[in-house]
């Protein structure tokens, strides 16, 4: 029972930062119809500005933790802003497979420029946060556990606020809707595209930080595999689906931790992918998504 | 990709234009390492090795009156990369003879283009016996795995009185799979248990889930035939889940790496490896002091012995075949007899491996510590 509860929480845990690399991935689409391949390459951009950050404040205080969260989600927002602006803006009339070639581009653009001024040997990421166990009947919790839970979970109540309860968050689905509609009652689509991007990269900038607190051990391809997950994550939820992608993170990450506890551990990813095409041939849409009739 | 269509484009035209230029003014060894990418520490540790041979050699002469010009490729420790840069080496530098790698995935690579070519070939410290098996032009100056997983095992049973380990492999890895073979093996036939085992692939970071299951099988030590990022990565996680009791390994843990990845969670694992910078003989500590001269005060680890003494014995042979063509120079590294080097004395078996003793380390207040030897 106890192995069973700890392997819960360790999915659990890694779920939650697929769940947060998910909701990028998602929300981009929700508004624009495309992948941001890029998106998991903000996500390593994100673990290395902690990485620089991290050696500012000092290590294991809360507050300093925080401040490089916040620093490194800041910095991403603006990085994913200048994306869209300098490579997706020009060709947002364009077929959407042109789209999605030049997010492969600026994917590899920042692997391998992250390889020149990063170099490709792995770092070792400083411990930010405060690390201690806690332990309940036979449980082990580890801080930097309850971090990535706590601060997934905060930051996506923050999320559902922005996107149902302000301004912004209306026009966004106003835009997701009808992009030309909502342009003929005077929303500025521009900002709230940019906006989005900006949200959707600070989220992969907090993922970056929470793995590299988990798994710290940082290089210019780490985002690769996180990525190809989340993008599975935000598909098996349901893409364009905000709750949708936190369920399909949660998932992919729990359904992995247990086998690769199991004696099919080589199998992980095999059996996880398997399970996103059963899920698929039933519910076509992901999980929570609604199934639309393209109309013609 | 830039590097991919450079290696496919540049050659060729190079060959064009340089046809016949400077012909046979020195002797061309080539080497190709891990220098960048996930096992960076090793490729660095054992170039630096090879280099300070290369820079020696030279300044007594060089070999057979000829200066000897090392050419060094980086395959970023990216498998599939090895094979071009090999190749590169070969047709484009003509290169006699090809030193490398550690990793021996990648050493399994490129021995059968140098086998192809007749260019010998010498790995300095890849260890799964497979290598060597790829033809008569591969060699190695380092020990095999059969040995280190028996010596490790009889060390787990022995010097650590463990009776029921778990094993943690890298599928990925050739090294890691042939390692935990041969330590299952000798394990099982000395009266130890294999209770439960695990599997990893490389470039993995998240072991916790094959941790949770190795905890609830109720073992007292974890045998982890990995590479030191993930070694690191495995003890750190380990010790998270309050699992304290010995985790240990074999040569692929041998980096500065483990322990800054690690940090305190290393404290009481162990790994086997090829020498020790602690030992007292006159061969080591003048290495010790060469190479801390040259390297900025550096203290030279296993690989960067076994890249040094990879150099010097191929110089050795050069000399005693008394020219540089791939068939004679492959019969007088073959005939290679008590070479005494900063590793022990080398000896080229019939299946063209060295025979040596290896030496356990440990970690102990951050830093590396000799625990005993193990005579082969």
């Amino acid at each position: 029972m106890s192995e069973f509860l700890q392997q819960l929480l360790n999915g659990l845990s890694l779920g939650a930062i697929y769940a947060l690399i998910a909701l990028g991935y998602t929300m981009v689409y929700g508004v624009l119809r495309f992948i941001n391949f890029a998106h998991s390459d903000v996500f390593m951009v994100g673990a290395f500005i902690g990485y620089y950050m991290g050696k500012l404040v000092p290590e294991g205080t809360l507050w300093g933790g925080l401040a490089v969260l916040g620093v490194a989600m800041i910095g991403c927002a603006l990085l994913g802003m200048t994306i869209e602006r300098l490579a997706y803006r020009r060709l947002r009339s364009a077929p959407t497979l042109n789209v999605l070639i030049t997010a492969i581009g600026v994917s590899l653009l920042l692997e391998y420029t992250g390889q020149v001024f990063f170099g490709a040997a792995p770092r070792n990421f400083p411990a930010i946060f405060p690390v201690r166990n806690f332990q309940i009947g036979g449980v082990i919790i580890g801080s930097n556990q309850l971090i990535v839970i706590a601060v997934s979970v905060v930051l996506m109540i923050v999320l559902q606020l922005i996107v149902y309860r302000t301004r912004i968050g209306t026009a966004m689905r106003a835009v997701s809707l009808n992009p030309k509609a909502a342009v003929l009652m005077g929303v500025n689509n521009d900002v709230v595209i940019s906006f989005t991007f900006g949200l959707g990269s600070a989220l992969a900038a907090a993922g970056g930080i929470l793995y590299a607190l988990n798994y710290p051990s940082i290089d210019p391809l780490m985002g690769v595999m996180p990525g190809l997950k989340a993008f599975v994550a935000a598909i098996l939820g349901g893409i364009g689906n905000i709750p949708g992608a936190a369920l399909g993170g949660l998932i992919l990450g729990t359904v992995e931790t247990f086998v690769s506890g199991s004696q099919w551990s080589t199998y992980k990813d095999a059996i996880a992918f398997a399970i996103l095409i059963i899920i698929l041939l039933f519910r076509p849409a992901g999980l929570l998504g609604r199934f639309t009739v393209e109309k013609v | 990709m830039i590097k991919a269509l450079r290696s496919l484009f540049l050659p060729a035209l190079m060959a064009a234009v340089f046809t016949g230029a400077r012909a046979q003014d020195t002797v061309k060894i080539g080497e190709f390492a891990s220098l960048t990418g996930k096992e960076a520490a090793f490729g660095q540790s054992s170039h630096k090795g090879t280099l300070l041979a290369v820079e020696e050699l030279n300044a007594t002469g060089g070999i057979l009156g000829r200066q000897v010009e090392l050419i060094t490729e980086d395959n970023q420790s990216k498998q599939g990369e090895s094979a071009t840069i090999v190749k590169k080496l070969i047709s484009r530098d003509k290169i006699i003879a090809l030193l490398g790698e550690v990793a021996s995935g990648r050493s399994l690579e490129a021995a059968p283009i140098a086998q192809n070519y007749k260019i010998p070939m010498i790995s300095p410290s890849s260890t799964n016996p497979r290598v060597t098996e790829m033809g008569s032009y591969i060699f190695r100056v380092c020990f095999i795995d059969p040995f280190q997983g028996t010596a490790m095992a009889k060390f787990a049973k022995d010097s650590l009185h463990l009776k029921k380990v778990a094993l943690l492999t890298s599928v990925s890895s050739p090294y890691s799979v042939g390692l935990a073979k041969y330590f299952k093996e000798t394990f099982a036939a000395i009266g130890g248990e294999i209770t439960i085992e695990q599997k990893y692939s490389e470039g993995d970071k998240d072991f916790k889930a094959q941790l949770t299951a190795i905890k609830a099988a109720g073992v007292d030590g974890i045998f982890v035939p990995g590479y030191y990022t993930e070694a690191a990565l495995i003890s750190k996680q380990a010790r998270e889940l309050e699992l304290n009791f010995p985790i240990f390994g074999g040569d692929g843990w041998e980096a500065p790496q483990l322990i800054e990845i690690g940090g305190k969670a290393m404290e009481g694992t162990y790994y086997s490896t090829h020498y020790s910078p602690e030992n007292s003989s006159p061969a080591v500590q003048n290495f010790v002091k060469k190479f801390r001269a040259r390297f900025a005060g550096e203290t030279p680890d296993a690989m960067a012995a076994l890249g040094y003494d990879s150099a010097m014995v191929l110089a050795d042979a050069i000399k005693r075949a008394g020219t540089t063509d791939g068939p004679k120079l492959r019969a007088a590294l073959a005939a290679t007899r008590n070479y005494d080097g900063v590793t022990g004395r080398t000896t080229i078996d019939p299946h063209r491996n060295a025979t040596k003793a290896a030496v356990v380390i440990t970690v102990k207040d951050g830093q590396f510590k000799f625990v005993e030897s193990i005579a082969p």
